[in-house]
């Protein structure tokens, strides 16, 4: 038995019972809930007269259609204040606790979990979300569930899943200057495509990965989803540890060092067996941006955008009709591309390290945003924005011409009024870059890191953070 | 609840072309703003369909051959993205009850089964030769037998393929896990007292 990973192990510790159709009836341990799809689910169970036996496994906030300027109640868009008080009735009425706005604790689901210390290692995770993978950071197998399956777990606390296969993405090495997770996951996406990871879990390992901070590891797990694999997780160490201690809803006391032991015993075995090995160099990854309108088109800032026949020949059609979406030519170089959108949040790159990084660029940077670009940064959540602003990190910002903003999802999928025109083009610390996915149908998103995010705010273009800063110390020294 | 069998569906099918066809662009995110499913599937392509309309081209889920279709024929990664299940749920209110692609996105294809509606995968070339013969004739009748994992159209058989437990799921009418998933409280009330966590590592 020496030989589990990490999931195995958490797979088995959960596994109620094997059900008729060969799946399997799995415990969830936390159970995350927001505004947009949990209403239907809690429709579902009204209709068949079902409770929810386990009140104090799910955790509920609003992110996605939250104002992230006026938010006073109630809000503008009756749409979004009619899901508001149907997500209040509803923890009302089944005994859930919410995290409101001004409670300190709102935010984007997948960064308030952590920051509270409600997820922890060895658990099992869902969330009405794609993104939860994020959550796979600390060494939970977390996954992203639809609406039925939200009914499923609030009425029985467990889904009906098929095992996942493990794929161990080994990364070793130190990154360079400049290079940031998020560039480590769109290198990995690039390499392994949006749909390479279907049926699997990949477990992120490796020298570059122990290295990261929780923050970054969520950042990499984050995106795990657009390579197709369900859920992403780092085996959990000191790093993680040290992270949890002290947080509101971690173990304290005499539990503490209980925990840990519990939590180490999971790790993956040194000769854990996958079902597949995909090894990387840190070395090998630039600041990364996506061309396309899919995450996984992404090339290192000092490329080119590529040809078409480097693509295998059923993706054609798809890289074609790229192109033309996004306006952009193969062979064109991605610096140098202008923008007139910047958007620095999400629960991708939305967290207290992600801001201090983007006040370091912008303040090595000294320039200011030109009034043609609208630039803004959201926090990801209400702790996130009481930090930066102790810090003050916002005086930064809006000293150089970002706005800065409430907690929320915000134009990460433009469901507040957050959102692009026509057919602007943004820089976006976000995760996807689909078609329309930032509030216009025909809006374009290049997804980097913060830190360029914010130096193409700056610089009105796609750049690279490193030869502009650069460029800049040596005209101070030589001044 | 009432156990619903899915085991074959037939129907005239509508090809939709392309890899990597998103949750955003089979809902957009502005459709989210509802607490109902209702009336999704007016919306379903939305702004793909506005995009070649304006172009002066046709989507197929406006294309007047196809109207009336109740089987979708898609290529590879359909589904991908968000976990919303508002994006089966408004292809399924278009009239959609069975999708035949070459690949689907995990969430997607566990959301579909969670509302009973089959996703059947067959090869890359399968799938663009099924698309052609829907193009060049749209009254054909196609047939997706989850039992036989089969797709039948024109007096072919294309094979096709579903894992055991999903396919399993809709032949026994299981797909709606709910019942069985509340049938296991004595087990799951078992497990989660073994779960350090669950009882605070006492
Ligand atoms: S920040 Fe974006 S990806 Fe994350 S939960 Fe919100 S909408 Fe989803």
């Amino acid at each position: 038995m020496s030989s589990r990973t990490l999931f195995d192990k958490v797979w088995d510790l959960h596994t109620a019972r094997m059900l008729s159709s060969g799946q399997t009836q799995l415990f969830i341990g936390l159970h995350l809930i927001h505004e947009v799809t949990s209403p239907q689910a809690f429709a579902m169970l009204r209709e068949r007269g079902l409770t929810v036996p386990y009140p104090h496994r799910t955790v509920a906030t609003v992110d996605h259609i939250v104002p992230t300027e006026d938010q006073a109640r109630p809000y503008a868009d009756t749409l979004a204040e009619e899901m508001m008080t149907a997500i209040e009735r509803n923890c009302r009425e089944f005994g859930i606790r919410l995290f409101q706005p001004g409670s300190g604790k709102q935010g984007v689901v997948h960064i308030i979990a952590p920051e509270q210390g409600l997820t922890q290692p060895g658990m099992t995770v869902a969330c009405g979300d794609s993104h939860t993978a994020t959550h796979g950071a600390f060494g939970a197998i977390a996954f992203g569930i639809g609406t039925s399956q939200v009914r499923d777990v609030l009425a029985t606390q467990t889904l009906s899943l098929s095992r996942l296969k493990v794929r161990k993405i080994q990364i070793d090495g130190a990154l360079k200057a400049g290079v940031y997770a998020k560039d480590v996951i769109l290198h990995v996406l690039r390499v392994l495509s949006a749909k390479g990871g279907v049926g699997f879990a990949y477990e992120f390992a490796g020298s570059t990965i122990n290295a990261m901070s929780m923050e970054e590891r969520m950042t990499v797990c984050n995106m795990a989803i657009e390579g197709g694999a369900r859920c992403g997780y780092v085996n959990p160490d000191q790093v993680t540890f040290d992270y949890l201690k002290g947080r509101e809803f971690a173990p304290s006391g005499a539990n503490w060092a209980k925990a840990v032991a519990w939590w180490q015993s999971l790790a993956s075995a040194a000769d854990a067996v996958y079902d597949d090995v995909k090894t990387f160099r840190a070395e090998d990854i630039a600041p990364t941006v996506t061309w396309g309108i899919s995450p996984d088109h992404g090339i290192g800032i000092g490329e080119t955008i590529p040809a078409k026949e480097s693509f295998a020949a059923d993706e054609w059609a798809t890289i074609e009709e790229a192109y033309q979406y996004m306006d952009l030519k193969p062979g064109q170089h991605i610096a140098g591309v202008p923008i007139d959108v910047a958007f620095i949040g999400s629960c991708t790159n939305g967290r207290i390290s992600d801001l201090r990084e983007a006040a370091k660029v912008i303040s090595a940077h000294g320039g200011r945003v030109p009034a043609r670009v609208k630039a803004f940064i959201v926090p990801g959540s209400e702790a996130v924005k009481v930090v930066a602003e102790a810090e003050g990190l916002d005086r930064i910002f809006t000293a150089h011409g970002f706005e800065w903003r409430n907690a929320g999802c915000s134009m990460c999928l433009a469901m507040n009024p957050d959102k692009l025109k026509g057919r602007q083009i943004s820089a976006s610390s976000s995760n996807r870059n689909f078609k329309g996915r930032q509030g216009s149908s025909v809006g374009r998103t290049l997804l980097m890191s913060p830190a360029m995010v914010a130096i193409a705010a700056l610089e009105g273009q796609v750049a690279d953070v490193r030869t502009v800063l650069n460029k800049i110390a040596a005209k101070k020294e030589s001044a | 609840m009432s156990v619903i069998i899915v085991a074959t569906i037939s129907g005239r099918a509508v090809p939709l072309r392309g890899n990597d066809i998103d949750t955003d662009r089979i809902i957009p995110a502005r459709f989210l703003r509802c607490v109902t499913f209702d009336g999704l599937g007016a919306h379903a392509f939305e702004d793909d369909r506005a995009q070649l309309k304006s172009a002066g081209k046709t989507h197929a889920f406006d294309d007047a051959r196809f109207q009336g279709a109740n089987v979708l024929v898609a290529n590879s990664n359909f589904g991908c993205g968000s976990s919303r299940e508002h994006a089966p749920q408004a292809i399924a209110k278009w009239g959609i009850t069975a999708i035949v692609a070459v690949s689907f996105s995990e969430i997607f294809f566990g959301n579909c089964v969670a509302m009973g509606l089959p996703c059947l995968r067959v090869s890359g070339a399968d799938a663009e030769a099924i698309q052609t013969l829907i193009e060049n004739d749209p009254s054909l009748v196609v047939t997706v037998d989850v039992a036989a994992r089969q797709v039948r159209v024109a007096g072919q058989t294309f094979a096709a393929t579903i894992a055991d437990g999903p396919r399993q799921q809709f032949v026994t009418g299981s797909w709606d896990a709910t019942g069985e998933l509340l049938a296991g409280a004595p087990q799951v009330q078992a497990i989660a007292a073994k779960l350090p966590y669950v009882t605070a590592f006492a």
